[in-house]
């Protein structure tokens, strides 16, 4: 079945902004049940309507610029983090017939690229708000972004060498026999971990620590425009979600049931793990993160590429 | 849309925003619209076959070393002192001197395209990622070695810069 291009854009778009909004609501419903509390459950059966009631508070809250900010730059920080997540989503292969150009052949360098441009919204939100607070959450965004971005790619390049190529669509074909979480475990465990780096999430939440920030970078933000960076947060941890399923755990890959539903049953379980984790660890200190950084997962990730590039030699017969 | 026309809107995007970098006076906003021209340099680059070259002018240029210029000039946080010192030397006498050199290379490279076979037209064939590798590992790896040579030094003075001064191990 060839579905034509621009319903698979908006159905794919429309998807992720489903998947962002729903997963506050469940993440909330879930930290409550982590924590033995009801957690949000009044708004609609089980609190489902709750999403709708968020954004109906956010739209309607006064849009404000405070006037000591830089006015294009701050109205520029939350559009530039939003559009880098949803380009990303396009080089995903949902299915083997679903996807918007998951067949490119720098596909997993394109994903980079726009991480590499993620992070110019936290930075210049920080920047652009003309505070103390915003500006220190600025500056722990981008070493930390910049420093894990490093991790996650040369954990990636186990990946790209055992399937030989940049598509997704490779990728998942290459795991067809053999999810390559088993054989790249440790690239697999560093890229979760620089995944969560990655979307500043708990418990990596530094650039918004909010006992020592206020609300970092975003402290200044209202109204949808701090909507845009939530919903910015939350596609992002679908994102990263979305890339471990198809680079470690064989993307649409799985017996009986049709192959989007194994799409959606790997990248909502992996979700769940992240608000798991944001439940389960306390936050570390800020030289912490930067020196596990540096001195565990670099030296692990390369350790990962020359074994690799070793058994796949060895077995090339070379 | 036809590639010509594209390499042609790319490029124009490009020296627009490159202009813009050389006129504003806020560092911040000059930095951004560096990053516009990189992007356009790599919509140009992926426009003439050149996918991997674009992915890695955003990765690399765009993402990392502009990133960093822009935490940079965060920590030094100029202020409204400097800007004003900006906007003065922007001045005509200040620019007219570089403008007509400008213009004068400008000249002789329309002359030059226009005189060339520089002028390739539609027939562009892609160069993915691995026919990159295997150049750069076949006929260009001197180059690729000199190269890491370079970084290597790079990352030993920089180790040696930020070591910890006067700390007891």
């Amino acid at each position: 079945m060839i579905v034509p291009m621009p319903i698979i854009i908006v159905v794919t778009f429309a998807a992720v902004m489903g998947v962002a909004a729903v997963s506050t609501m469940v993440e909330r419903r879930l930290l409550g049940f982590f924590q033995d509390r009801p957690g949000p459950n009044r708004v609609g059966p089980f609190g489902m309507f709750q999403v709708v009631a968020d954004a109906v508070k956010m739209l309607f809250k006064q849009d404000w610029v405070p006037p000591f900010a830089d006015k294009p730059v701050f109205l520029l920080a939350p559009i530039v983090g939003f559009m880098a997540v949803l380009l990303e989503f396009g080089v995903i292969p949902i299915t083997p017939h679903w996807s918007i150009a998951g067949d490119l052949n720098v596909g997993l360098l394109f994903v980079f690229a726009m991480m590499g441009l993620a992070v110019y919204s936290v930075v210049l939100a920080g920047w652009s708000s003309n505070n103390k607070f915003a500006l220190l959450g600025g500056m722990r965004a981008a070493a930390q972004m910049i420093s894990y971005e490093v991790f996650m790619g040369l954990s990636l390049l186990g990946v790209v060498m055992t399937a030989g190529s940049f598509s997704l669509h490779d990728i998942v074909l290459a795991q067809s026999r053999c999810w390559f979480v088993i054989p790249q475990f440790l690239g697999c465990i560093v890229f979760l971990i620089a995944g969560i780096a990655e979307t500043h999430r708990l418990p990596f939440d530094l650039p918004e620590g909010e006992n020592e920030l206020g609300a970092g970078f975003h402290t200044e933000y209202s109204g949808m425009k701090f909507g845009m960076f939530f919903l910015a947060e939350y596609a992002g941890v679908a994102m990263i979600s979305a890339l471990i399923t198809t680079l470690y755990l064989g993307g649409w890959g799985g017996p009986i049931l049709p192959p989007f539903l194994w799409f959606a049953i790997k990248v909502v379980f992996l979700i769940c793990f992240f608000i798991l984790l944001r439940a389960a660890l306390p936050r570390p200190r800020y030289d912490q993160l930067m020196s596990f950084g540096w001195k565990i997962l670099l030296p692990v990730s390369l350790i990962n590429i020359v074994l690799t590039g070793a058994i796949l030699l060895w077995q090339a017969g070379a | 849309m036809s590639v010509d026309f594209s390499v042609g809107l790319y490029g124009l995007i490009a020296i627009a925003a490159t202009a813009m970098v050389i006129t504003r006076a806020r560092p911040v906003h000059a930095l951004l619209y560096m990053v516009v021209a990189l992007l356009a340099l790599a919509c140009l680059f992926d426009s003439l076959g050149a996918p991997f070259a674009a992915m890695l002018d955003v990765i690399v240029y765009a993402g990392a070393i502009m990133v960093l210029f822009v935490f940079v000039v965060m920590m030094i946080n100029l202020g409204q002192p400097d800007e004003t010192r900006e906007r003065s030397w922007i001045t005509p006498s200040n620019w007219f001197g570089p403008s007509v050199l400008a213009a004068l290379l400008l000249t002789t490279l329309i002359f030059a395209l226009g005189h060339g076979d520089a002028a390739t037209g539609p027939n562009i064939t892609e160069v993915g990622p691995t026919a990159v590798g295997m150049s750069l590992f076949g006929p260009y790896m001197l180059t690729v070695e000199l190269a890491s040579f370079l970084l290597l030094a790079g990352l030993v003075s920089a180790f040696h810069i930020g070591r910890a001064l006067g700390e007891k191990r």
